[in-house]
């Protein structure tokens, strides 16, 4: 099958490279490009376990072709926080036992960084909402959730701080 | 009080036992750093898929494999006539029966394995099963039970039927075992002569652990040193590697089995499944690494379903309500292979647990264990052997009696309690409940909900409802569950031969920090976290100080794995029993330092103080210092211990659950006002992870309770393949839960823990299904099988009349 020519921002850095056009963008992000964070749990766009922000959405990237991230800025869970610390929403995560496994944590927070984004001081039932398209099978999102809301109340502290 | 500040910043300095601990594990979890079983890559790796097969029962007439071959990027192609001369084409199952690798001849249901693909990358042999070419036969399909039972359609051709099986005489062709316990004669009168009796069809249904993570391996067989690297989903890393021994002819000590980080197990990890088989034999037969990572649906159709248990059951009792005898008849659908995943002697796990939480003089359970056209399993999901199955009925039983006798649900259970001076507890099916206090736990749980409040606004909710001024019910799902938990002891618990013992090894190192490998795998329940608090309190090294390490075989000791919540109560119990010995000889070293007799030191937290003397002591680190750098006469240098515990007795945390919920009539929705848990697991070790743990039991247990189901139709085609139609709730269907505790120790237990990882699935599906059955108990509802979906909730409203 002819290949086609990708390139991409991926955390920040350029990616240039050669992929299939049916080739998916959660096979191409693991497979070529090393960044496991980003897992498998259905290839059917229902668990979320492959969410990776693009062009500032979420997306399930077992349900985008790496064709069509062509020219875009791709955020994978390796791309949150920085090598100095963890980012508030994995701060968090851990401060509030908000996982268990850890299969699901890598989208869970990319989605939810996302949705900060979107809405920063959600209420518990915007989080619940907003994160229904991630599933997890062990925490029972309870201390997911708890997770999301502290952090989002530590960003908004942090930002008025700055202010 | 300096000296109380001094122990209380030395206690809080262990992370012992009882501290809510933050987890050792998030840090690489968080930044996407896990290392599962798919992000492993080895240079040269193929990758394998099976062609499965599309019909319930056929035979095959042939398989083509040459188009796939042709293909481009196609290594090879399998099938059960590759497989023969290695005598794999077949495998002996958990429970004693064999099952096949690839299909030999004829397939027995939907998604079975019929040939290994071994391709360059995933997209290659993807494509190649589509290219390879089998020729079916269609034979009548078998999907009920009962139906199996009685039909001339054999099933398993393989089997000479009329010899006995693994555990007895077959009845029929398609029967697998009659298995029984308890004294069925008494139990008959004592039912025949009592004031009421009570019978139900209680069906609990056929569902799957689905944990996020599927199951897969990597199979690296070296072949220049003869050694075999198995990476994998195993929630049984050491079990693994002697079948795998067994199997393949290939010396044990010539294979390193290792479970890497996995995404959840809940009893889905624990049996060997054909894919294994083939990814080691297409390694040995390419020289190259295989991956096998099933895709969802495999997951779904194909590898180990739960429960699927038709229980009938009698209860009878006096006319106050104590009840006089229980009598269970089980029909249990084992699918096309018996391959649950049970202890060798109990081919129907610890199902005869199900006196539960009562009082109950005499009673007996038969189980008669069935073939079908449905895929095999009968995997513990989330329990401990059957446990969830025996729960369920015995609290529905509950509930039915108490409508026959017209009495409240929650005075029916205090009645019947095993009382807190009963314990250690013999029940009428032969098990020894160690601890327990039932009734105090009850109370607190009705309390803290006001039970007395909830029935009369119940009762008012009926009458506004009957005067049409509201269209939603109120359930209130009570459930009083016992459980059984961390099997040995090794005299009557094993798989496949071995023993259930556990492991700990424990190594102090010269700076006083630790390394312990134990026999278990974490898969999520943190064990990197609380293994290391349990070892912090016995051997006075700070948790942080200690690195636990499990699921390489090839390093840590032989153990039997995490199932069956058996990791705290065995593993865990191992842990304590090594630190003691390292403390033991600590001991004898701070003795030796300090000039002293070992009689007259005694251990405070973190160090050895002679007795009166509270100024002179040796601590931990010091003593690990010395045990390697001063020569103590009469000692061995180092510091190091191994414990392979056997334990006497399971043990049997409990639990007190109510569920509070609305139902909509008209369109069967449900929505869980309140949700009020109460475990006691004995002793404590880390309370946030137990919370954790029982939110995400109960997140499964309303899965199962609500909607989830593994459903086939009458020509066996699984419906329930993928995550649009198996129901796994989201965040918006998950309700809050408020969790509370009592706790009651294990007297037999070295630190009193009882396990509690599964409890939650095994209280919250009756608390659930209970909650449903009350909200229609006053229109006259007795039994209405699971899952509770709306749509037959709706149906239960409708079949009562409720829609005018
Ligand atoms: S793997 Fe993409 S949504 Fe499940
Ligand atoms: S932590 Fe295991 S799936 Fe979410």
């Amino acid at each position: 099958m002819s290949k086609m020519h990708i390139k991409m921002t991926v955390n920040g850095q350029k990616k240039e490279l050669l992929s299939e056009p049916r080739q998916l963008l959660i096979h191409v992000l693991r497979e070529e490009l090393g960044l496991t964070g980003p897992h498998i749990g259905c290839e059917t766009s229902h668990c979320g376990a492959c969410t990776v922000e693009m062009n500032g959405k979420s997306v399930k990237s077992c349900t985008v072709f790496a064709a069509q991230a062509d020219g875009a800025e791709v955020t994978t869970i390796e791309g949150l926080g920085n090598p100095d610390g963890l980012h508030v929403l994995q701060e968090m995560f851990k401060e509030h036992h908000g996982l268990q496994c850890g299969f699901c944590t890598p989208g869970m927070i990319t989605r939810a960084h996302r949705l900060l984004q979107e809405n920063p001081n959600p209420t518990e039932e915007e989080v619940r909402f907003g994160m229904a398209g991630n599933l997890c099978r062990c925490t029972g999102y309870q201390n997911i959730v708890k997770a999301i809301l502290a952090a989002a109340a530590e960003m908004n502290s942090a930002k008025e701080a700055a202010q | 009080m300096k000296d109380f500040d001094d122990r209380e910043e030395r206690v809080g300095k262990l992370k012992g036992l009882g501290c809510a601990r933050k987890r050792v594990e998030d840090a690489r979890f968080t930044q996407g750093k896990g290392n599962y079983v798919d992000d492993v890559k080895l240079p040269g790796m193929l990758f394998g898929d099976f062609v499965r097969s599309p019909y319930a029962h056929a035979r095959i007439k042939s398989i083509d494999a040459t188009a796939a071959l042709e293909l481009p990027g196609v290594i090879a192609v399998l099938t059960a006539e590759d497989l023969k001369p290695l005598n794999l084409h077949w495998m002996p199952t958990l429970a004693g029966d064999k099952q096949m690798v690839l299909a030999d001849g004829k397939v027995l249901f939907q998604g079975q394995e019929v040939a290994f693909v071994v391709a360059e990358d995933r997209y290659i042999a993807a494509d190649a099963i589509e290219l390879v070419e089998v020729d079916y036969e269609d034979l009548p399909v078998i999907v009920d039970p009962f139906e199996a039972l009685t039909t001339d359609v054999v099933l398993r051709e393989d089997l000479d039927t009329s010899e006995p099986g693994a555990h007895g005489p077959r009845k029929h062709h398609n029967h697998i075992f009659l298995w029984e316990e308890g004294d069925k004669t008494a139990t008959e009168q004592a039912i025949e002569s009592s004031e009421v009796v009570a019978e139900e069809m209680v069906y609990y249904h056929r569902t799957h652990p689905c944990p996020l993570e599927t199951c897969g391996c990597v199979a690296s067989m070296d072949k220049v040193n003869g050694k075999l690297t198995l990476w994998g989903t195993f929630q049984a890393p050491h079990v693994v590697r002697t079948v795998a021994s067994l199997l393949s002819g290939i010396a044990e000590h010539d294979i390193r089995v290792i479970s890497p980080d996995i995404g959840g197990g809940f009893g889905n990890k624990v049996g060997v499944y054909p894919g294994y088989v083939c990814a080691i034999v297409a390694s040995i037969v390419t020289g190259k690494p295989v991956k096998w990572i099933e895709d969802r649906m495999d997951n779904l159709m194909a590898t180990a379903f739960a429960r699927d248990y038709w229980m009938k059951g009698r209860i009878s009792a006096t006319k106050e309500g104590k009840i006089t005898g229980l009598h269970c008849h089980v029909t249990a659908d084992h699918g096309a292979f018996d391959a649950c995943a049970d202890p060798t002697k109990f081919p129907a796990g610890f199902f005869h647990i199900c006196t539960g939480s009562y009082d109950i003089p005499v009673a007996y359970v038969g189980v008669d264990g069935v073939y079908t056209n449905k895929a095999p399993g009968g995997v513990a999901y989330r329990c401990s052997f059957r446990v969830t199955e025996a729960a369920y009925f015995i609290e529905r039983m509950i509930e039915v009696l108490a409508i026959e006798l017209n009495m409240d649900a929650a005075e029916l259970r205090r009645i019947n309690f095993i009382r807190a001076d009963q314990f250690p507890y013999h029940s009428a099916l032969g098990w020894e409940y160690d601890s327990g206090d039932y009734h105090t736990a009850w109370d607190k749980a009705l309390a803290a909900v006001d039970y007395e409040g909830l029935r009369k606004e119940q009762a008012e909710r009926v009458e506004a409802f009957k005067r049409g001024e509201t269209r939603t019910l109120l359930g209130i799902g009570l459930t009083h569950f016992t459980e059984i938990v961390g099997a040995g002891p090794v005299k009557n618990c094993d798989i496949l031969g071995m023993g259930m013992f556990d492991s700990c090894e424990i190594r102090i190192h010269p700076t006083g920090s630790a390394t312990a490998r134990l026999g278990t795998i974490s898969q999520g329940q943190g064990h990197a976290t609380t293994f290391g608090q349990i070892l912090a309190s016995e051997i006075g090294i700070s948790s942080d100080n200690i690195t636990i390490e499990e699921g390489d075989t090839d390093t840590a000791p032989y153990g039997l794995g995490t199932y069956g919540s058996r990791s705290t109560p065995v593993a865990g119990a191992a842990a304590a029993m090594a630190g003691r010995k390292i403390r033991a000889k600590a001991q004898m070293i701070a003795a030796y330092l300090l000039e002293v007799h070992d009689g007259d030191l005694e251990w405070d937290i973190d160090r050895f103080v002679v007795k009166g003397a509270p100024d002179r002591f040796k601590t931990m680190t010091e003593i690990a210092y010395a045990a390697y750098n001063q020569a103590i006469p009469g000692l061995e240098p180092g510091l190091e211990a191994v414990s392979y515990y056997d334990p006497p007795n399971m043990t049997y945390p409990f639990g007190a659950y109510i569920c509070v919920m609305e139902i909509d009539v008209d369109t069967g929705e449900h929505k869980i006002r309140q949700f009020y848990a109460l475990d006691d697991c004995g002793t404590r070790i880390n309370p946030m992870v137990i919370e954790g743990q029982v939110h995400g039991g109960l997140t499964e247990a309303l899965a199962i309770a609500m909607g989830q189901e593994i459903a086939y139709d009458d020509l066996g085609n699984c419906k329930t393949g993928t995550l649009m139609d198996f129901f796994l709730p989201t965040a918006v269907e998950t309700p809050h839960y408020t969790t509370d505790h009592t706790e009651t120790p294990s007297p037999h237990h070295p630190i009193g823990a009882k396990g509690v990882g599964e409890s939650p699935n095994v209280g919250g599906v009756p608390a659930f299904s209970n909650a449903v059955h009350d909200a229609f108990r006053a229109f006259g509802l007795r039994q209405s099988h699971m899952p509770h979906d709306h749509w037959r909730v709706w149906k239960i409203a409708h079949d009562l009349g409720l829609h005018g």
